[in-house]
């Protein structure tokens, strides 16, 4: 019954507005076409230059309302990302004076220059002084903004520094895996054809490099240790997805067949961030930003940043994917189920 | 040709068509008028009266999809009666939510903006405004429609399929749309969808042959190329990138219709999805997204360059002075169109793209926004020291100006890939093209509808009725997109279906509930336009002069209701530019006017 009421209130409203035209297109006929145009002329007038008074309130109020929500306030998560920031502020400094500029110019002479009996248009044609200046000064505000952009640019797609931690994040319908090198620092060879979650295997690890047999796989959730440069090597099982990361301002496409590579410096831990924001379930998210399918808007990793101490606690509590396999693989013993901090050195060392 | 030949053909030709409108008169049938047409004018209204139906139903579709991000919590019963299975209880399912996406996308650049907008002015406006009887042939014109049509038709049935329409976003990147096994809008729907743009893209090519055609080769005498209106300027240009660049388009889309019929491997390479092994090897899913960009991105100049021939046409007669900087438009234009070609990967910044490739689509990206810079300052000098008509049409291209100065300035954020890494795929995206393109697109043909429609109908709009129509779609559209660049800023993704489960993004459930809300109303300002449209044309206010908004160019020189061939006896000769308004103290000088011994030279 209310959706009766409701369609027959938006008819109602539709034909009142239409009632009006109709009556005004009278009106203006009775009154004199010239006239009543003029009349028009002057009321739209008002209006644009309302439009701009009221439109510059709502930008600030806008800003006011929603700045605090914005990943600025909190500052960058990432060293590297305060580099995005500084770029942003010079880039929003300098769109925002040409916003400004001939947002205020544009409606200003559309009310200043409405029509009046008393003017006539001025016939200015062109000028090649004006025109050379409105050329030249946005090429010379547009190579800088270019110069700062490529200078951060090159440095965020440089090599990762030497140190740096790596990680594989691999994306599938709909979740995130994440594996870490193990104790010998090397990742085991893949191969997509070997991929079997039935077998233990949900990655496609070559089991016959032994690289492979230290390397522990988390699902949904990373590690990682704060002010130690992290490189993430990224792959996709099926579709395209992509890493993004807000509050690092990192952001990398993970492609089926062609790894990808991405590197950023934590800056503050999880419970430092619980801190900065006010926010006591604050944690740092990891979004798929690239389409993948029905369930997109659910592909969500949790990323957390600790010290070192707490990282390596976490580290030797995990069990690498190969011990946890070995119960089915004939040529090992079936020891290796409690997860203990000697183990994956102990797997590694069975399987020599 | 010489001028001579030029000439003689077009006496001949006028002699042809004049015989032509006599015999029409008489053997004219229903079917070749108003449905096989072969007059340009006629095509142009049924791209227009296609492009509005279109509109209409991809606007519904954004309405649907805002209704889950602006209510997530609640219900809407009658959605379950309007799409039976697609929202089970009320409540929109994930996969019909991104076919919606995916169609409002798909719809809207293409059947809306490219197909609307200049297959609508392109065929109206060029003949009219060049001097000519028809297209260069009016036959392909008409395929050119009816290739329209029926891309139209193949879209519409993918609507009505069990599994859906394609649901992978409008830009399609594979392996999603190639594999049936990765969503249900990649079984047949997919397949629609490809065949659909297949077509769409022939009537695009044959539409935009015959403009470039039109143009370059039926000039009336005396009509340089610099003496025509920027409209034409701006539909030639336009033509040129889409002929150029829609048959990459169509190869893509060829090659996944192999990938995923045929077995080839082009953009697929190791898969393992729902559990299986794809034997697929050594394919790229990035190189479907160069070919996809390097139409997709000419593609939005396409749809922007016939809106911005639009409002300085428009603008020009309504401030009653001439455009300021004529030949700085037409560069401007120019370097626009051709920069157009090489700035596609600034879509690709985050696919793993080579950095220093990259760098060069950063600097080719950011140096449009010279040509645009000239634009907004010529458009703003025109308005200067005019004496301003506030027509429909005039405020629309006013609003055109503001949308495209808002738009274009976040598109140096975007442009400049050290920024993009962070807005990439965020709302922030969603509001920059939405306003420069979308919004700023559909303004251009507001723009070009209300400033013609006098033309083509021989009413008037009722004014009343677009001057609420424009400032509730003015207002609204800054209210739904200007806070979105927050949202953007905050890192939100765009293509979510639901943000309650995120910590990082729901705290914007507010604005999303009140932008659907904005969007309800803008939705329903536009129902009022397509009223008014329909409405005038049986009952609108009638004609009083030929010439109502005193404009120099050749369309109003023609009879109230022009035929087909469009002038009688001979075409009028053109002897000046298209922008004398204001001339030694004239309101406007006929661009059909001879040059008078004591005028004064620009």
């Amino acid at each position: 019954m209310n959706q009766f009421f409701l369609i027959a209130i938006v008819v109602m409203i539709f034909l009142l507005i239409f009632q009006i035209a109709k009556a005004s297109e009278y009106v203006s006929i009775l009154k004199g076409e010239e006239k009543s145009r003029k009349q028009t002329n002057r009321v739209n007038g008002f209006l644009l230059i309302a439009f701009l008074i009221f439109g510059l309130f709502g930008v600030w109020w806008c800003n006011d309302l929603y700045y605090g929500k914005t990943l600025f306030p909190q500052g960058s998560a990432s060293y590297e990302g305060e580099n995005i920031d500084t770029m942003m502020w010079i880039t929003i400094i300098v769109c925002g004076v040409v916003f400004f500029i001939t947002q205020i110019l544009l409606f200003a002479f559309s009310y200043k220059y409405q029509e009046s009996d008393k003017r006539t248009a001025y016939y200015f044609t062109h000028n090649n002084k004006l025109e050379l200046l409105w050329t030249g000064v946005p090429a010379i505000v547009l190579t800088v903004l270019v110069v700062f952009g490529l200078k951060y640019w090159f440095k965020f797609t440089s090599d990762a520094p030497k140190n740096a931690q790596m990680v594989e994040v691999t994306g599938h319908q709909f979740g995130w895996e994440f594996r870490y090198a193990g104790r010998d620092g090397v990742f085991g060879k893949k191969n997509f054809k070997l991929t079997d979650p039935a077998k233990g295997n949900p990655l496609g690890v070559d089991w016959n490099d032994e690289a492979s047999h230290d390397d522990i796989h988390v699902a949904a959730t990373m590690h990682l240790v704060v002010n130690k440069p992290v490189k993430l090597i990224i792959n996709s099982q099926d579709v395209i997805h992509d890493v993004g990361l807000p509050h690092f301002r990192m952001k990398m496409d993970a492609v089926p067949g062609i790894p990808t590579t991405l590197w950023f410096t934590p800056k503050y831990t999880t419970e430092e961030m619980k801190v900065r924001t006010g926010n006591a379930n604050f944690v740092y998210e990891l979004s798929c930003d690239q389409i993948c399918g029905k369930n997109h808007f659910a592909m969500r990793g949790v990323i957390i940043v600790e010290s070192q101490q707490e990282f390596d606690k976490w580290m030797v509590s995990q069990t690498p994917e190969y011990t946890k396999t070995l119960p089915g693989n004939n040529s090992a013993p079936q020891a290796d189920t409690s997860a203990t901090g000697a183990k994956p050195v102990a797997s590694l060392e069975l399987k020599k | 040709m010489s001028n001579e030949t030029i000439l003689h053909d077009h006496v001949t030709g006028a002699h042809e068509a004049d015989h032509e409108v006599h015999e029409h008169h008489h053997h004219e049938t229903f079917i070749t008028k108003y449905v096989f047409s072969q007059d340009h004018k006629m095509i142009s209204k049924q791209f227009l009266f296609t492009g509005i139906t279109w509109a209409i139903i991809g606007g519904l579709f954004s309405v649907i999809f805002r209704l889950q991000l602006g209510y997530p919590e609640s219900t809407f019963p009658w959605l379950e009666d309007l799409l039976g299975h697609w929202a089970k209880g009320g409540r929109l399912d994930p996969e019909f939510y991104y076919s919606l996406v995916t169609m409002h996308g798909t719809i809207l650049v293409f059947f809306v903006l490219t197909a609307g907008l200049s297959g609508t002015f392109a065929n109206f406006l060029i003949p009219l405004q060049v001097g000519a009887r028809d297209m260069a042939s009016p036959f392909l014109n008409m395929l050119s429609y009816w290739f329209f049509f029926s891309a139209s038709i193949v879209m519409m049935v993918s609507l009505f399929m069990q599994t859906g329409p394609a649901s992978g976003g409008w830009t399609i990147y594979p392996p999603l749309s190639a594999l049936g096994d990765a969503s249900e809008g990649s079984k047949i729907g997919m397949d629609l969808w490809l065949t659909s743009m297949s077509l769409f893209i022939i009537s695009s090519l044959l539409g935009g042959l015959n403009y470039i055609t039109t143009i370059l080769n039926m000039r009336t005498k005396g009509m340089s190329m610099t003496r025509m209106p920027l409209t034409i300027w701006a539909l030639f240009f336009t033509a040129i990138l889409g002929v150029l660049s829609f048959p990459v388009l169509l190869s893509g889309c060829i090659l996944l219709l192999f990938d995923r019929n045929l077995g080839t491997s082009f953009y697929l390479s190791d898969i393992f999805i729902n559990g299986k092994i794809l034997p697929n090897e050594g394919g790229s899913p990035i190189l479907f997204q160069h070919l996809f960009w390097f139409l997709g991105h000419p593609e939005v100049y396409i749809i922007i360059l016939p809106a911005m021939g639009i409002a300085s046409e428009v603008m020009s007669v309504n401030s009653r002075k001439p455009i300021f900087g004529y030949m700085a438009m037409v560069g401007s234009l120019f370097a626009i169109a051709a920069l157009a070609f090489l700035v596609w990967a600034h879509h690709m910044f985050v696919t793993g793209l080579n950095p220093f490739l990259g760098s060069f689509f950063v600097l080719l990206t950011l140096l449009i926004a010279v040509p645009s810079a000239i634009k907004v300052f010529n458009w703003l000098t025109t308005l200067w020291r005019g004496n301003l008509r506030f027509t429909p049409a005039m405020l629309y291209a006013i609003g055109f100006v503001s949308l495209f100065i808002s738009g274009g300035l976040t598109g140096i954020f975007l442009g400049n890939s050290a920024l993009d890494i962070h807005l990439h795929d965020t709302y922030f995206i969603i509001a920059h093209f939405h306003i420069v393109m979308g919004v700023a697109g559909m303004f251009g043909m507001f723009a070009g509808v209300y400033h013609w429609y006098p033309k083509m109908y021989g009413r008037y709009l009722n004014n009343t009725l677009g001057y609420i129509h424009f400032w509730v779609t003015m207002i609204g559209s800054y209210l739904i997109f200007w806070p979105m660049h927050y949202e953007g800023l905050a890192g939100m993704p765009r293509r979510y279906y639901d943000f309650s489960n995120w910590e990082s993004f729901k705290m914007f459930a507010g604005l999303n509930e009140f932008i659907s809300f904005v969007s309800i109303i803008v939705f329903s300002a536009q129902i009022l336009f397509v009223f008014n449209f329909f409405y005038s044309m049986f009952k609108g206010r009638k004609l009083t002069s030929l010439n109502p908004w005193g404009a120099t160019t050749l369309e109003w020189t023609t009879p109230l209701k022009p035929g087909h061939g469009n002038w009688i006896g001979e075409i009028p000769e053109v002897h000046r530019w298209a922008y004398d308004y204001g001339k030694d103290g004239r309101a406007f000088i006929s661009q059909t006017e001879p040059v008078g011994e004591q005028e004064s030279k620009h």
